[in-house]
């Protein structure tokens, strides 16, 4: 895979985006004769589409071919069935998958999937029951103290996500800060680390801030005397805050959530550190199919099968803030 | 404000060429994790002025990647036997011109011509080891001579495993009657099985690599799978612990170095090499990362202590029943790690 | 609801925060090597952390390729809002799209498409290919930080600047950049810590001897941090405190 040449379809592709550029340059300059505003955005525009569309064009490229560059379809069906390429060879080789235990869809790839999955929704769950109460909390016009706080929450974000995973190994594990408490106190020592839960703690950990900070933002730039009126009219505590606080912050959750479920999905670091090798993710599987199985074209179908996934439950989220203005970290 | 940017600006840009200059005299060694005694790079830069660029990795396989896609980056790498074969196969490496590397007289006559690199005749080999049990006397009170006792369900959660498609399943090859280098999709299959169920039976403490030899000097856990010279150094730590090769049978390997074909300082490879070769150099190695030695020079200076020692030095029976890994190709490479995504997986 | 239990809420959750960071700084004052055992109080690691080749080499990465990109991002993203809030539709829309994308895609994934296409391309990977992706992802960040300061503006100061007889380029520095430089500053300011902590897209895009912080404690976080890295993320976390409260300060002074 080192010396991959441009194949000339490739060189193609290349010829025909610079025309439609120099195409689309002179329309331009013609329409406002001479300079315009709009054309600062064309070495912008340029970058992204070497850097941004190009690459994904390349994914999208290995995951429908195979090693020799023909066309396939067998990466995807990989997917579905882990052992399809195998049972494959073994019939060719005249032997029956059945006696081999392959009779069976191999569900591994689609079970590392669904468990990625329903982690980064336990996360994002989690994450979203602990951090709204204390975004409430801080944007509280009362409580003084609450932008300083929300500094306080976004300082850890600046730490590095690495050590600060690590740092939990100090604390988790057998000889760490809470076993030996916990043997001090007289319980005995518990495996707190390599397990799932241990992940879990660590995804809510690290993604925590990404939930607060825009519901925070979304719940502070409310115009207060909304629910003013709403007391005014009547209304208790209660009913004021599911009716008009907490729908009108609905931009701000979605904003949490895109920021902590997609993230959470695709992690391998934390797994990796915390879970001990015992819980695989679907970032792991990944980063293994590409580097240590050095099959590009499968690691492609996972990540392109990773990206319609996320595109689509994005635009399911775009339904219900379809403005986008749901305080994000911006 | 403006100026202040632009001087910012400017030193930050010559910084960040600085590190990239490519130095008169630089030598780019890529070598496992803690495999080389500290003090040999400064030694070698006081001697031959020589300056040593030093990367390190974890496994062959992400070796293979790094050395695959950065052409002209490496001068000397240190693959393992399998890693070497894949890497002859793929044209890879260069050809050893042995005249230049005088200090080769040194080693061992038995690594001179191994399966993997016939005559050596792309890589000069650097130390050996044997695969097995690592343990702690004061949790295990019966003997450790069998695969059999790391599927054991009285060590709940008691047990380190590598994380490594090769060792993990090349042990429940062996244990099972069947080389660690099956090309048989039943054989695998057994093997994936016993391993799945090793983890739901709730033996399998965790899957680590470097961090298990540590983790064993603080008695974390009863055994771990662990190569002889970790053991080694794990038993220097701590004197409960013993290292058990067992009957079934294991891995016996070499690490080598090579240099690549594309190799962009050729000559200070070879310096680099040969110095390695050196008897006190390879004695300070040896000492150093406690795993066997390829330098007869080197084990003649060591005397005693190495020959006497199981470990470092194990006898013909237990050499006799030690088998090298072999390069697997497709499809089976893509068996193997579907099998071992299997295992990872089992809950 | 009261006040003493949500402040006992929020206390609790700052604590959760902060616990990690707690024992981390503390352990960087341990004289021993071990996790476990406290072995005295020392500063050997502070000392060993500046003797540390690799150590300061991946800081001076990690800082140069952040203020790099940082810099060259908010120029290019900011010229860019610029233009994008001029367009007409259509090329808005693709402009957009293409904005979003790298918002949108998991960084594992940003990260081995650009491996890819620095493999097809025949580039060697090295510091400025990291560079480059560094760039790639902190943009998006400026155009979105921009672009809303962009619509917030009077429509019409740019032609009246432009009607009263000034030039564009003067009108666009004496218009335009002073009204969007809150957007410019938030956006620098995101590239730059984006930049700082990135680990994903780094491990991929980089050669193997030119490694950022992220990449070195990756490829020392399995075998167990060596204590000096609890010195550097210490001195990390206070020079972060200090420029937090900096900055702070100096807003709520300008306020008044």
């Amino acid at each position: 895979m080192t010396h991959l040449r441009v194949p000339l379809w490739g060189v193609w592709m290349m010829v025909l985006a610079l025309l439609a550029f120099v195409v689309m340059l002179v329309r331009t300059i013609k329409r406002y004769r001479g300079m315009h505003r709009s054309l600062y955005a064309w070495p912008y525009g340029v970058w992204m589409v070497i850097f941004t569309v190009l690459p994904l064009v390349l994914i999208a490229y290995y995951s429908f071919t195979d090693k020799a560059g023909n066309f396939t379809l067998t990466n995807f069906a990989n997917f579905w069935d882990s052992n399809f390429e195998m049972k494959q060879e073994l019939i060719k080789m005249g032997l029956d998958p059945a006696e081999v235990g392959m009779a069976e869809r191999g569900l591994v790839n689609v079970n590392t999937l669904v468990y990625s999955l329903w982690m980064a929704f336990l996360c994002t769950v989690i994450s979203l029951l602990i951090g709204y109460p204390a975004a409430l909390i801080m944007a509280d016009r009362e409580f003084k103290m609450g932008a300083t706080i929300v500094v306080l929450f976004v300082i850890p974000m600046w730490m590095n996500f690495l050590l600060r995973t690590i740092a939990w190994m100090s604390l988790l594990e057998d000889n760490g800060l809470i076993n030996t408490l916990l043997s001090w106190l007289g319980f005995g020592r518990v495996q707190l680390m390599y397990n799932t839960q241990a992940v879990l703690l660590g995804m809510v950990y690290n993604f925590l801030p990404f939930m607060v900070f825009p519901i925070y933002n979304s719940l502070a730039k409310q115009d207060v005397r909304l629910s003013e009126a709403s007391q005014d009219l009547g209304a208790n505590p209660w009913r004021t805050f599911w009716r008009v606080t907490f729908p009108l912050s609905m931009p701000g959750i979605v904003s949490g959530i895109t920021m902590v479920f997609m993230p959470s999905v695709t992690t391998f670091f934390i797994p990796r550190v915390l879970g001990g090798g015992n819980t695989e993710m679907f970032g792991d599987l990944i980063e293994r199919t590409f580097l240590t199985a050095n099959n590009w074209n499968g690691g492609s179908a996972l990540s392109l099968i990773m990206m319609v996934l996320i595109l689509a439950s994005m635009s399911i989220l775009r339904k219900v803030d379809p403005e986008g203005e749901g305080g994000s970290v911006i | 404000m403006k100026k202040m940017l632009a001087v910012l600006l400017a030193v930050l840009m010559s910084a960040a060429v600085l590190p990239l200059a490519a130095a008169e005299g630089t030598v780019v060694v890529y070598n496992w994790e803690d495999y080389i005694d500290p003090d040999v790079q400064d030694l070698f830069e006081q001697e031959t002025g020589i300056q040593v660029k030093y990367v390190n990795f974890t496994q062959n396989e992400d070796m293979l990647v790094e050395v695959r896609t950065s052409p002209n980056t490496f001068d000397v790498v240190f693959p393992s036997d399998y890693a070497i074969e894949r890497l002859i196969k793929e044209d890879l490496l260069a050809e050893l011109d042995y005249s230049k590397l005088p200090n080769a007289e040194n080693l061992l006559d038995w690594v001179r011509d191994l399966p993997y690199d016939p005559q050596g005749a792309h890589s000069v080999p650097y130390m050996w080891g044997t695969l097995g049990i690592l343990y702690n006397t004061t949790m295990i009170t019966e003997e450790v001579d069998s695969w059999a006792i790391l599927f054991d369900k009285k060590y709940q959660k008691d047990v380190l495993m590598w994380d490594s498609i090769r060792d993990s399943m090349g042990l429940a090859l062996i244990y099972l009657g069947y080389s660690a280098n099956s090309r048989n999709a039943k054989e695998i299959q057994e093997a994936t099985q016993l391993l799945i169920q090793q983890k739901v039976d709730g033996i399998v403490k965790a899957y680590q690599g470097d961090e298990m030899k540590d983790k064993m000097v603080a008695g974390e856990a009863a055994m771990a799978v662990q190569y002889s010279g970790d053991a080694q150094y794990a038993i220097d730590l701590n004197e409960n612990l013993a290292y058990a090769v067992p009957k079934e049978g294991s891995n016996i390997f070499v690490d080598a170095m090579v240099i690549p074909k594309d190799a962009p300082n050729m000559d200070n490879a070879y310096t680099f090499i040969n110095f390695m070769l050196r008897p006190d150099i390879a004695q300070r190695n040896c000492e150093y990362i406690r795993y066997s030695s390829t330098n007869k020079a080197a084990i003649d200076l060591m005397g005693e202590e190495y020959t006497s020692n199981p470990n470092l030095n194990p006898s013909q029976e237990v050499l006799d029943r030690c088998g090298f890994y072999e390069d697997i190709e497709e499809p089976f490479l893509t068996l193997y790690n579907n099998r071992w995504s299997e295992v990872k997986n089992a809950k | 609801m009261n006040k003493a239990l949500k402040r006992t809420y929020l206390g609790l959750i700052l604590l959760f925060l902060y616990l990690p960071i707690a024992v981390l700084i503390f352990q960087s004052f341990n004289a021993g090597v071990s996790r476990a055992r406290w072995e005295g109080f020392s500063l050997r690691w502070y000392r060993e952390l500046v003797n540390n080749r690799s150590i300061m080499n991946a800081l001076y990465v990690t800082l140069s390729i952040a203020v790099l990109a940082a810099i060259i991002s908010t120029i290019m993203g900011t010229i860019a809002a610029i233009g994008i809030h001029a367009m007409d539709k259509r090329p808005l829309s693709i402009m957009m799209a293409m904005t979003n994308i790298p918002m949108t895609m998991p960084d594992i994934v940003t990260g081995i498409s650009l491996m890819l296409l620095f493999l097809f391309t025949n580039i060697t990977r090295s510091y400025w290919t990291m560079l480059l992706a560094h760039i790639t992802f902190d943009t998006p960040y400026v155009v979105l930080s921009v672009l809303p300061k962009l619509k917030q503006m009077n429509k019409y100061s740019y032609e009246a600047a432009l009607d009263l007889g000034a030039t564009p380029g003067y009108a666009l520095r004496k218009v335009i950049i002073p009204n969007v430089m809150p957007g410019v500053i938030t956006g620098a300011l995101l590239a730059f810590t984006l930049s700082l902590d990135d680990f994903t897209i780094s491990y991929f895009t980089t050669s193997p001897l030119v490694q950022n912080l992220s990449t070195l404690i990756y490829s020392e976080a399995r075998r167990g941090i060596k204590p000096t890295m609890n010195a550097l993320s210490a001195m990390m976390f206070v020079a972060l405190l200090l420029l937090l409260l900096l900055v702070n300060r100096r807003s709520s002074q300008s306020s008044t």
